[in-house]
């Protein structure tokens, strides 16, 4: 019996046996090997390790802030994509190709420029410290960085979806007496939701494991600014690598379950609106 | 009540608005705000990267790039940019012609862990490859015994490398090879050609530009990663610090000129790629998966 579909291309065995053995040797063997080292740990040691409270509150503080700056990003990259898609003005498609920035620039890069932007001497951070705020090296300076790092994610998920969309549906909304607004609300917004929703998602996973650009700016005091990556390498430089592979396997659960919602996400405005 | 109403010119017909249109004021106002939250979110770390660089003069700069430690952590950064971007362009040509012109048992689930490395923190991929070739583990300890260790040295920060931009190029290869069909490799076929020599003349020209916007991706990425690489590199100074390791190292030691001038040089590297990129994306359109045309 054959495995494969019969067909007449060449170079099946050469292509898939490539793929399968740099997948095993580049990803799935490393990643094997920290479930290997965690499962060597037990359950009570593996919970002990994260449940300590230098851990859960690096941990919290990783996902609470990637939540919020992805949130934030879900309202202005829908704003963006909207503005760039739907107006025409000067620069436009200049502004266009500047939001890939953050996925070019390198994180360490926008790291220090960030710091030096919103430290209490910076141009930024003078103003915020008049006003009585302080952003770097504190809590929102880890936001500044993931809404930094984030931001292109939602743009480029709505942005198809909005060229997409059928000016007629919104012309016979429209000659059926709705307002502008109850349009963009009742027909416009429920088309885009699933894009934005998987934006949302990606920029999540994105703040969560996100490393370069915030140890700079966060000021990483332990229970306050510490963000659970730099736990990570800081158990490492301790030689504790039980630490590391705890806080990594949690870290791995945390990716796993975004990765399930982002598909959830897809399967459920499929069944809704037929397309992703 | 005088005549002159009537003599008036009329006004100018009112311009009405498309019912599909947001009102005047409006437009401009979003389109306000936008650009200053883009100016003070993107642009404004940008100037600030040249700007800092920039503060004691070019030359400052200048000799900051000159120095031995900068000058080894460039051409590291460099050679780890070769050896894995190139993995990277194989695993996507393989990848894309094994799930684009096959079906096999497992193919969703293949596709599922190419993406794998996109959802893993770079902090865990390094700390991975530590478990796995860690100098205190055995397969780690063997090759530390042949004389070549992985971790702290050139092939850990490789495979770090590797591991993060794995799925760059299968991805841009994959739904161009999908939506192209194979009806073009098959006439090549059928009119006698060899395997290597269809994928030569018809396979590889038709996903060419895909294949560079890939490439020129994982570049950008390879050069600039730095989580993955942190963990991995040990940081030895001008042995095992790349660039952004380097950037790390000298603004720890309040170097500031030194690490914003390495600084920005990766940030005209990334201008040149975001150049590049919506060159290709104006141009070649057409030839690149679907959600890159703009």
């Amino acid at each position: 019996m054959r495995i494969v579909a019969k067909s007449p291309m060449p170079g099946f065995a050469l292509s898939a046996g490539l793929v399968l053995s740099l997948l095993s040797l580049i990803v799935l063997l490393p990643i094997g090997a920290l479930l290997v080292r965690g499962a060597g740990m037990g359950l009570t040691d593996l919970a002990t390790a994260i449940s300590g409270e230098r851990v859960r509150s690096a941990l919290l503080l990783s996902f609470r802030s990637a939540l919020i700056a992805a949130a934030f990003n879900l309202v202005f990259g829908v704003l963006v994509a909207w503005v760039l898609v739907r107006y025409r003005f000067p620069g436009r498609r200049l502004i266009d190709a500047a939001i890939d920035l953050p996925f070019a620039l390198p994180t360490a890069v926008a790291g220090i420029a960030l710091t030096a932007l919103y430290a209490p001497n910076g141009v930024f951070g003078q103003i915020a410290a008049e006003a009585g705020l302080r952003i770097a090296y504190a809590p929102p300076g880890i936001l500044v960085a993931l809404v930094f790092v984030g931001l292109p994610f939602v743009v480029r998920t709505v942005q198809p979806v909005i060229a997409e969309v059928d000016r007629e549906v919104e012309e016979a909304s429209a000659t059926l007496g709705a307002s502008r607004l109850t349009t963009l609300r009742r027909v416009v917004a429920p088309v885009l939701m699933p894009a934005a929703l998987t934006g949302f998602a990606l920029a999540l996973a994105r703040g969560v494991g996100e490393y370069g650009s915030v140890i700079f700016i966060a000021g990483n005091l332990p229970m306050k600014t510490e963000i659970a990556p730099l736990l990570i390498v800081i158990r490492l430089e301790e030689f504790d690598v039980d630490g590391a592979a705890a806080i990594g396997i949690a870290m791995l659960g945390i990716s796993f379950a975004m990765l399930l919602l982002i598909n959830a996400v897809q399967v459920w405005s499929r069944r809704r609106i037929g397309h992703v | 009540m005088s005549d002159a109403a009537h003599l008036a010119p009329p006004r100018p017909a009112r311009r009405f608005r498309a019912a599909t249109e947001e009102p005047a004021f409006l437009r401009r106002a979003l389109i306000g705000l936008v650009l200053a939250l883009l100016a003070v979110l993107l642009f404004a770390p940008l100037v600030t990267v040249f700007g800092e660089a920039l503060s004691q003069g070019a030359g400052a700069a200048l000799t900051a790039l000159a120095e031995p430690e900068a000058q080894a952590a460039i051409r590291l950064t460099l050679l780890v940019t070769a050896l894995s971007v190139p993995l990277t362009a194989v695993f996507g040509l393989a990848a894309g012609w094994a799930i684009a012109r096959f079906d096999f048992p497992g193919k969703a689930v293949v596709i599922t862990l190419i993406d794998l490395p996109f959802s893993v923190s770079p902090v865990v991929a390094g700390l991975c490859l530590v478990l796995l070739f860690g100098a205190n583990t055995t397969l780690g300890g063997w090759l530390v015994g042949q004389g070549m260790p992985v971790v702290f040295a050139l092939p850990g920060i490789v495979l770090a490398t590797v591991f993060v931009t794995f799925p760059f190029v299968a991805r841009e290869i994959l739904p161009v090879m999908v939506e192209q069909g194979r009806t073009e490799e098959e006439a090549a076929l059928s009119l006698g050609a060899s395997g290597w020599r269809m994928f030569f003349t018809v396979t590889l020209p038709n996903i060419r530009w895909a294949l560079m916007y890939g490439v020129l991706l994982a570049t950008a990425r390879a050069m600039g990663e730095f989580g993955a690489v942190a963990v991995v590199s040990g940081k030895i100074r001008g042995v095992t610090a790349t660039i952004p390791i380097a950037i790390e190292m000298l603004y720890n030691e309040y170097l500031t000129v030194a690490a914003f001038s390495l600084a920005g040089l990766l940030a005209v590297l990334a201008l040149f790629t975001l150049a590049l990129k919506t060159a290709l994306e104006w141009r070649h359109a057409d030839a690149l998966s679907a959600n890159r045309r703009a």
